[in-house]
C-alpha cells in the first residue's frame, strides 16, 4: 500500500479493502447526506433550507 | 488506504459543493425567496400550511406585530441576508461531501477505477441516480407548493435512489443480457409504482417561478456532480499515485 506510482489502483486493492472502505465512506456519506437533506429536526431543516430545496430533495 | 480514499473525497466534495454553492446563491436562493411569498399567505393551502416552515412564521408574526414574545416556541433560523447564504453556502459544501463519499463508496464497490477521462460518466450516473430517477416523479419544489406527506416522498425518493443505483449497477457492471433487462425494470419500477402526490397542484406560486426553478436546478445539480465526477477522479487518481505515502 506504500508504493510510489500508480501501479496502485482500485483495481488491484483487495475485495476486502474494498468492501471495507466502501463500506465506511457509504455510511459517513449517509450519515452526512440525511442530515443535510432529510432529518425532520426544525433546526437542522432551517439551517438547510436552500439547500433542500436546491437538490430536489422533499422538503416540508 | 481508507484514510486516503476519504481525504480524496472530502477534497472533491469541497470543490464540487463550492461550485453548487455560487450557483445555488446565484440562480436558485433568489426563487425560493422569490416563492416564499406566496408561503405566507394566510389561505396557504391547508395542511401544508401547518407545515409551512419559520422564515414565514417569524416574518409574518413580526408584521403583525404581535408582542407576546412567542420567540420561546419558535425554532430558531438563520436570518435573511448574509446569515441564510452562509448557512446555505456551508450546508451545500456538506452536501458536496456526502455525495463524495456515496460515489467514492460506489467507487470502491465496483471495483472499477475512476479517473479525470472517466470522471464524467461517474458523474453523470450520480445525476440520473440522484436528481434525474427522483425528480421525474418528484419536481423540483418551491415552498409554498403543496405536496403529499412529507414521509412517504422522503421513502419515494430512496426507493428511487436505491432502484436506479441497482438498475445501473446491473447495466453496466455485468455482462449478462438478461439482468441488464432485469436493471432496466428495476429502473422503471418507482415509476410504474408512482410517486406520491398531494390531492391538488393548485398553488399561489407563479408557473414561471416554479418553471424557471425546476429548471435551474436540475441544471445546477448536473454541473455539480460532472464537476465532482471529475474532481473525484482527479483526487483518487492523486491518492493512488502516492501522495498521501
Amino acid at each position: 500500500m506504500l508504493t510510489q506510482d500508480s501501479s496502485l489502483s482500485i483495481t488491484s486493492l483487495s475485495a476486502q479493502e474494498r468492501a471495507i472502505t466502501g463500506i465506511i465512506a457509504a455510511l459517513l456519506g449517509m450519515f452526512m447526506l440525511y442530515g443535510v437533506a432529510f432529518a425532520h429536526s426544525d433546526i437542522l431543516h432551517n439551517a438547510a433550507h436552500d439547500t433542500r430545496h436546491a437538490i430536489t430533495a422533499p422538503c416540508h | 488506504m481508507i484514510a486516503r480514499v476519504l481525504l480524496a473525497a472530502i477534497i472533491a466534495g469541497m470543490i464540487a459543493g463550492a461550485v453548487a454553492g455560487a450557483v445555488q446563491i446565484w440562480r436558485l436562493s433568489p426563487l425560493i425567496q422569490a416563492a416564499e411569498v406566496y408561503e405566507q399567505q394566510p389561505d396557504a393551502k391547508e395542511g401544508h400550511a401547518t407545515q409551512s416552515h419559520d422564515h414565514g412564521a417569524v416574518e409574518s408574526a413580526a408584521q403583525q406585530g404581535q408582542h407576546d414574545h412567542s420567540h420561546s416556541s419558535e425554532v430558531w433560523a438563520p436570518e435573511d441576508g448574509l446569515e441564510r447564504t452562509a448557512y446555505t453556502l456551508l450546508s451545500t459544501l456538506i452536501m458536496g461531501i456526502a455525495f463524495a463519499l456515496v460515489l467514492s463508496a460506489a467507487v470502491m464497490f465496483s471495483g472499477r477505477n475512476i479517473t479525470v477521462q472517466n470522471g464524467v460518466l461517474w458523474g453523470l450516473a450520480g445525476f440520473v441516480i440522484f436528481t434525474l430517477a427522483p425528480t421525474a416523479g418528484l419536481a423540483p419544489e418551491l415552498p409554498g407548493m403543496p405536496a403529499a406527506d412529507l414521509i412517504s416522498r422522503q421513502t419515494w425518493w430512496w426507493g428511487t435512489v436505491a432502484a436506479t443505483a441497482g438498475g445501473i449497477a446491473l447495466i453496466v457492471l455485468q455482462g449478462r443480457l438478461s439482468l441488464k433487462v432485469l436493471g432496466a425494470g428495476l429502473i422503471a419500477l418507482p415509476h410504474l409504482i408512482g410517486a406520491p402526490h398531494p390531492s391538488t397542484h393548485e398553488s399561489l406560486v407563479p408557473a414561471n417561478l416554479a418553471a424557471e426553478f425546476a429548471a435551474n436546478s436540475v441544471a445546477a445539480m448536473a454541473l455539480f456532480w460532472i464537476v465532482l465526477g471529475v474532481a473525484l477522479g482527479w483526487t483518487m487518481t492523486r491518492t493512488r499515485n502516492g501522495v498521501g505515502a
